[in-house]
């Protein structure tokens, strides 16, 4: 049991980091359904920079701690910006219709990710795969005093950093949101850019920062995907697309709030990671499972609809570009 | 006081909403615009790839498309399945309702097929005829795509759900629904994907596999063409999309249109999901078996404006790079499949930032000797604050 729960809260960063960054991306009244492709191409970034710096050393096994987890969310931060800025420009700056372009970025982004990860990180090679397992040993290494505090060190401190990095994020996205000046703007552009425009905000400042932001954060999330939770392994771009499109579940799910992303991801996690801690592997009960995330957040998506309270709704012009001289 | 000044400075482009731009502009921006992303695709493969030069790319897109008899029917089967789902696609479009849900609709379909075919034909040992299984799955591949898009319209037109959301979700519904089907099916043999079923396939017609498809294609589309252009439905479903309110005043009841519409668009894509299953050489279904067509068509309905003609164009243009590829990358060599979404991104980027340069009208901000010369530099443009 302890053991599902500690799977589930590791697997859950993943969850966190693409969520945060929808999130992020759709309080600036985006919806970008390029998160797959985005995150894809954070393990692109990520992966990239892991690998030139394992390969600058004379011996990988001295590599750094610090170096290794620095470049690598830098280089998925940084690939996964560029994405967004792709979306942003195209969306903010030229007003086109953000479901196809999110979509198109979904496309290139899972093309892209394989393109680099064979040609320059080149992952079927064995100096990498043993570059990758040791670079993310270091990753999931567990803080130093976990292993002293019995079943609650392992259900709390047993996590890498990024896991927790993920946690401080969604805390600090909370109260960036509801507590600071920035936050509220971001809100106000989100809900009504003409408004804040008149307010004097600069709605497409904060609309590309936003969409910037969460993008990298998102992109954050794939390369964590791929150094902790499956220790290295990378072989397609499909798993970590899965993730994506949950994630965006997961937004809906959450109700466009960062501190309740941390338990939904949570959810997510245990039911990502469920079929494998059952005694007798059943493809009917596998099938169900699957399914659950999806069921769970469809009707979330009803029953806030049904209710109409206008605290747990969408950012009111999600989906809409805004253009200053329409009226 | 202070001989601060604060210049106003006109920003570098202006843009405004642009009239209607002529048919031959747009044409001629949209074919700059794919050639330009042809262009770097090709740039892209001859720099990833271990050999080839820009020039062989286009020989080897035009040949790995179109080379043989058997490429060009596979070049217009995946055409004509694209166009039907962007038809299936283009009502809800035009209501703007956004039907992100495709693949759902057409797994469903395709379940449904292979369901019937299932019980009925291996169910029974092939005891009901092959045409009675074929009416059945034909009835059935409909009502399934139907109910799976009426789901989300039903929520929409009662309760203002979001549909992109809604929809987005029914299509890992239909994913999961899918695997359960065939755990269930397999059930005890130890296999985890389902055999192909040799009962109720689709008739092959003129020898070719590929007519039925083709032919499909293109009587949908002129269905279509002919419901949207000529039809009350057509009319009233393009007012809601116009304006909700207006629709109503006129006496429309919007909830109707919406639900009604989306059960047009649900069967066409049960359809397709039948010509994929029982109309396959290996009739089959599992989670791919919708090839993602669902988004595709999204991005070629949309950049075909709703003129069934133009998503055409845009259709064959996707499936030609598609299928182009495939040869592109044996000549480069190129271990993945997944290139092609690169190629085919850049030019779904470049094809919607277009979009944009027919909508809009950008100027350069007017030359400071213009200006001069219209006498805006010596007072009436600077402000001076005191």
């Amino acid at each position: 049991m302890i053991l599902l729960l500690q799977t589930a809260i590791r697997c859950s960063a993943a969850f966190i980091y693409g969520c945060l960054g929808e999130i992020v991306t759709e309080k600036s009244g985006h919806l970008n359904l390029g998160i797959p492709g985005i995150m894809c191409s954070g393990v692109a970034g990520g992966c990239l920079g892991v690998s030139v710096y394992m390969r600058s050393l004379q011996d990988p096994a001295l590599a750094s701690y610090i170096m290794i987890v620095l470049v690598g969310v830098l280089g998925a931060f940084l690939f996964a910006a560029a994405l967004g800025a792709i979306y942003a420009l195209l969306t903010v700056s030229l007003k086109c219709n953000q479901n196809i372009t999110g979509l198109a970025l979904t496309t290139f982004g899972g093309g892209f990710a394989q393109v680099v990860m064979d040609n320059f990180v080149k992952t079927s090679d064995s100096i990498t795969r043993v570059n990758f397992s040791i670079a993310s040993s270091k990753i999931a290494s567990p803080l130093p005093f976990a292993e002293n505090l019995g079943w609650f060190g392992q259900l709390f401190f047993s996590y890498g950093i990024l896991v927790y990095l993920a946690i401080a994020l969604a805390i600090v996205t909370a109260i960036i949101f509801n507590r600071t000046k920035i936050g509220l703007r971001l809100r106000a552009v989100g809900e009504n850019p003409a408004a804040a425009d008149a307010v004097g905000v600069r709605v497409n400042a904060y609309k590309y920062g936003a969409i910037l932001i969460g993008a990298g954060i998102a992109g954050i999330g794939g390369f964590f995907y791929v150094m902790d939770v499956v220790q290295g392994l990378y072989e397609s771009s499909g798993p970590i697309e899965a993730i994506g499109w949950l994630a965006i579940a997961l937004v809906i799910f959450t109700l466009w709030k960062p501190n309740l992303a941390i338990i939904g991801s949570i959810l997510f996690g245990a039911l990502y990671m469920l079929p494998s801690f059952l005694d007798v592997p059943s493809q009917i009960v596998n099938a169900l499972l699957t399914m659950v995330p999806y069921v769970a957040t469809v009707v979330v998506l009803i029953v806030i609809s049904v209710l109409d309270s206008k605290e747990n709704q969408p950012p009111a012009s999600l989906g809409l570009n805004y253009f200053r001289e329409d009226r | 006081m202070d001989n601060q000044k604060v210049t106003v400075k006109e920003p570098l482009f202006h843009v405004a909403k642009r009239d209607n731009l002529k048919t031959k502009y747009k044409v001629l921006i949209y074919a700059c615009a794919i050639i330009l992303a042809l262009v770097i695709g090709s740039i892209t493969c001859t720099v990833i790839g271990d050999r080839g030069n820009p020039i062989v790319f286009f020989s080897s897109l035009f040949n790995g498309a179109l080379g043989s008899e058997r490429k060009i029917f596979k070049f217009l089967k995946d055409t004509s399945l694209l166009l039907c789902v962007s038809m299936a696609l283009l009502p809800a479009f035009k209501m703007k309702f956004w039907n992100l849900g495709a693949n759902g609709q057409i797994l469903v379909g395709g379940l449904a097929a292979i369901a019937c075919m299932w019980y009925m034909g291996r169910g029974t040992n092939g005891a009901i005829s092959d045409t009675v299984i074929i009416i059945c799955s034909v009835i059935a591949s409909m009502v399934a795509g139907a109910i799976w898009a009426v789901i989300p319209a039903i929520f929409k037109a009662l309760f203002n759900t979001n549909e992109s959301l809604f929809t987005l979700m029914m299509n890992y519904i239909a994913q999961s629904l899918v695997l359960l089907m065939i755990a269930i099916w397999v059930q005890g043999t130890g296999k985890t994907t389902l055999p192909e079923i040799n009962y109720g396939h689709l008739p092959i017609l003129f020898g070719k596999r590929e007519i039925l498809t083709i032919l499909m294609g293109a009587v949908i589309t002129s269905a279509m063409f002919a419901y949207l252009k000529f039809s009350k439905q057509g009319y009233e479903l393009s007012l809601v999309g116009d304006s909700q309110n207006t629709a109503r005043y006129t006496g429309i009841n919007v909830k109707k249109v919406i639900i009604r519409t989306l059960i047009v668009s649900g069967a066409i894509c049960g359809i397709v999901g039948l010509l994929l299953t029982a109309g396959a050489v290996t009739p089959t279904i599992g989670t791919n078996t919708a090839n993602n067509m669902g988004f595709t068509a999204i991005m070629t309905t949309w950049l075909g404006g709703s003129n069934p003609l133009f998503i055409a164009g845009t259709c064959a243009l996707v499936s030609f790079v598609n299928n182009g590829m495939s040869e592109v990358k044996t000549n480069f060599g190129i271990q993945s499949d997944v290139y092609a979404n690169v190629v085919i991104g850049i030019v779904y980027f470049l094809i919607i930032a277009c979009a944009f340069l027919v909508q809009y009208k950008v100027t350069l901000r007017k030359k400071k000797k213009q200006a001069k010369e219209n006498g805006f530099l010596n007072g009436e443009d600077k402000k001076e604050v005191k």
